[in-house]
């Protein structure tokens, strides 16, 4: 028996896989060319940026703002003046190559951290390293590796970092064991996240828990127990059921139908930046998509999307969905980004300026790519499209009207398309809330989007610390428009969703299914507590046939 | 030059969090924004640099600008400490 840290609760019964990382060799001979040297830091922190962008989006999605918030940091490393700073007096003044000079930046800056009075302080010196490697991976233009994990894999590693722990395969790994580290960890921290046993500060693991070695991890007690008999097996086999038993209790949720007991029905639906976010929807139970971000498609590259490349992606949720419903918004994105394919303007204040439909109106050939795509993958499952941000009954009809052009156009192209997909706008400019009784003549469905609904009407920014308490949800206002809202849409016969944060928020739900909220579409991890938190409604009840995506 | 002093309240001093948030208001100002607490040295638009200040709850930090939002920034800065950094 081996034991160490018991950082992150549970148990596993798995197979050793050893982390091994390629160690990074560096050239410590003179550079060639100081402003050679200096275009590759260059190019390498564009690129390390990019990465962590990427890595930051999929964490926030797989396990959500708090763990991924790791990144931000890390980013923010990347754009520390002093730390950049000292790379490049690295490469002016003692001509060293740009990945020497970030090696020496990082030495000094970890001794520095790792000097520190305070066990947290000393703990992101790791971050320090983490970045720095990879800046330094990628100046020696080093590809990341892709990891192949068996079943059941306990990860055995010196330390896993932010980096690692990223591009593991969640649904193979049950456990980690590393040889340095606390509670405070990353891995500590990821684990926990995971719901998955965690033991650190195992010296000379790696050398004692071989390849493939059979291990039984106790989260408890910190104890592992390597090649365990029948007897030690069979116990953890018990108590792993007895564990798994306690969170299964949610998944009770999972095939259960709601609806409300005046007769409406009522649908529990996830939200997803990306198709890889599908599988979380339809292993808790989603019974559709209530709403699908584009964002990504249009970040991170230097060109527009193409139509077929977009048509792929909607053709593949929408098959993947089968019959249940897809709402699918075009682009929502502003001058807060950077698109190197869009000429924005420089604007004081982007959130209010051009950006998504109006920005749509204004990049014509963009829009009408969008649409054409969408409409074409219409025809492999249930799709409906959704415009965000309409303040005016102008707007819903100029986005109409050129989504008339597309679906002429492909008429006269012979591409089929599904005439019938519904058509939908997001309510969160307070002014589309008001008027919802105009607007809800004109569409086939609402989603309110809390977030901004929020923000505009009570004119606050709620990442700003200084009046983010004012962001209140509960306002009586922000309830009249709730309200007035789907009072509109029921009186028109048209269904009305909520895709804002405020669908998972536990303490509104008892209002929400007052007013008979239709759909309710939140992140997938929320979506067994949602339904769990329904149920408990006098107004809403479960019924017998199931959804079956 | 414009100085200011604030005192820090967080539980945990300006860890990861607030230190982001700490360095992200003061790049949004022109100045030079230098900090001094413990007898350290540090550069307020420079997470690492903030970090390293190791400032933990109780502890004092002198913040003071030079540049044409001065005022403005150190007035912003101790603001954000004394309000906990928005945790």
């Amino acid at each position: 028996m081996i034991t160490g840290i018991a950082a992150s609760d549970g148990f596993a019964i798995g197979v050793a896989v050893q982390l091994i990382k390629k160690e990074i060799i560096v050239d410590t001979k003179t550079a060639q060319s100081i402003p050679i040297e200096l275009k590759v830091l260059e190019t390498s922190v564009i690129a390390a940026i990019k990465q962590l962008n990427k890595i930051y989006e999929k964490t926030r999605i797989d396990l959500g703002e708090e763990e991924a918030n790791v990144f931000e940091s890390h980013l923010m490393m990347l754009e520390d003046p002093e730390f950049i700073g000292l790379i490049k007096k690295n490469i002016e003044e003692n001509n060293h190559q740009a990945p020497y000079a970030i090696e020496l930046a990082k030495d000094f800056y970890v001794q520095l951290f790792e000097t520190l009075d305070n066990e947290y302080m000393r703990a992101r010196s790791a971050d320090i390293k983490d970045v720095a490697n990879r800046l330094m991976r990628i100046s020696l233009g080093e590809e990341s590796d892709t990891l192949i994990f068996p079943e059941h894999s306990i990860i055995i590693a010196h330390d896993l970092t932010p980096s690692d722990t990223a591009q593991l395969d969640k649904k193979k790994v049950i456990g980690f064991i590393t040889e340095v580290g606390s509670k405070t960890s990353h891995s500590a921290i990821m684990a926990r996240s995971m719901g998955i046993p965690a033991i650190l500060g195992v010296s000379e693991v790696c050398k004692q828990l071989k390849n493939g070695t059979k291990i039984i991890m106790d989260g408890d007690t910190g104890n592992i127990y390597p090649n365990p008999d029948d007897p030690l097996l069979t116990d953890y086999s018990k108590k792993i059921v007895l564990y798994n038993e306690s969170i299964k209790a949610l998944s009770i949720y999972k095939d259960i139908t709601l609806e409300y007991t005046s007769g409406r029905p009522l649908t529990v639906a996830g939200n997803i930046g990306s198709p890889d976010d599908l599988d979380l929807l339809i292993e808790q139970g989603a019974q559709g998509v209530g709403l699908f971000r584009t964002e990504f498609l249009f970040m991170g590259r230097n060109s527009m999307p193409s139509e077929d490349e977009q048509y792929n992606v909607y053709k593949q949720v929408a098959e993947t969905m089968s019959d249940a419903n897809v709402v699918i918004r075009t682009l929502d994105i502003g001058g807060d980004k950077v698109i190197p394919y869009i000429t924005m303007p420089k604007e004081d204040n982007p959130f209010l300026g051009l950006r998504a439909l109006r920005l749509c109106f204004h990049e014509h050939v963009l829009f009408k790519t969008q649409l054409r795509a969408l409409l074409r993958a219409s025809v492999y499952g249930s799709i409906h499209i959704m415009f965000p941000m309409i303040g005016s009954i102008d707007e819903l009809h100029q986005a109409k009207s050129i989504l008339e052009e597309c679906k002429v156009e492909l008429q006269q192209e012979g591409i089929p398309f599904d005439n019938k997909t519904p058509i939908g706008m997001m309510i969160e400019i307070p002014a589309a809330a008001i008027s919802a009784k105009e607007f809800a003549k004109e569409v086939d469905f609402f989603s309110i989007g809390t977030n901004d609904l929020i923000q505009y009407t009570l004119a606050v920014d709620r990442m700003n610390p200084h009046v983010a308490n004012l962001y209140n949800p509960f306002h009586p206002a922000i309830i009249s428009l709730i309200k007035t809202t789907i009072q509109a849409a029921h009186d028109a016969g048209i269904w009305c969703g909520m895709c804002g944060e405020m669908a998972s928020d536990t303490e509104a739900i008892s209002l929400l299914t007052q007013l008979e909220l239709d759909e309710f579409s939140v992140t997938g991890s929320q979506i067994l507590k949602t339904k769990e938190h329904l149920l408990k409604q006098e107004c809403v009840k479960s019924i017998p046939n199931n959804v079956t995506i | 030059m414009y100085k200011g002093k604030a005192t820090i309240i967080n539980e945990l001093g300006l860890h990861a969090r607030p230190a982001s948030t700490f360095v992200k208001i003061s790049s949004k100002f022109f100045s030079d924004i230098n900090l001094v607490c413990n007898g350290q040295e540090g550069i307020a638009k420079s997470i690492l640099s903030v970090m390293a200040l190791n400032a933990c709850k109780g502890d004092i930090i002198e913040i003071s600008a030079e540049g044409e939002d001065a005022q403005a920034a150190v007035e912003a800065l101790v603001s954000h400490i004394e309000e906990g950094c928005g945790e």
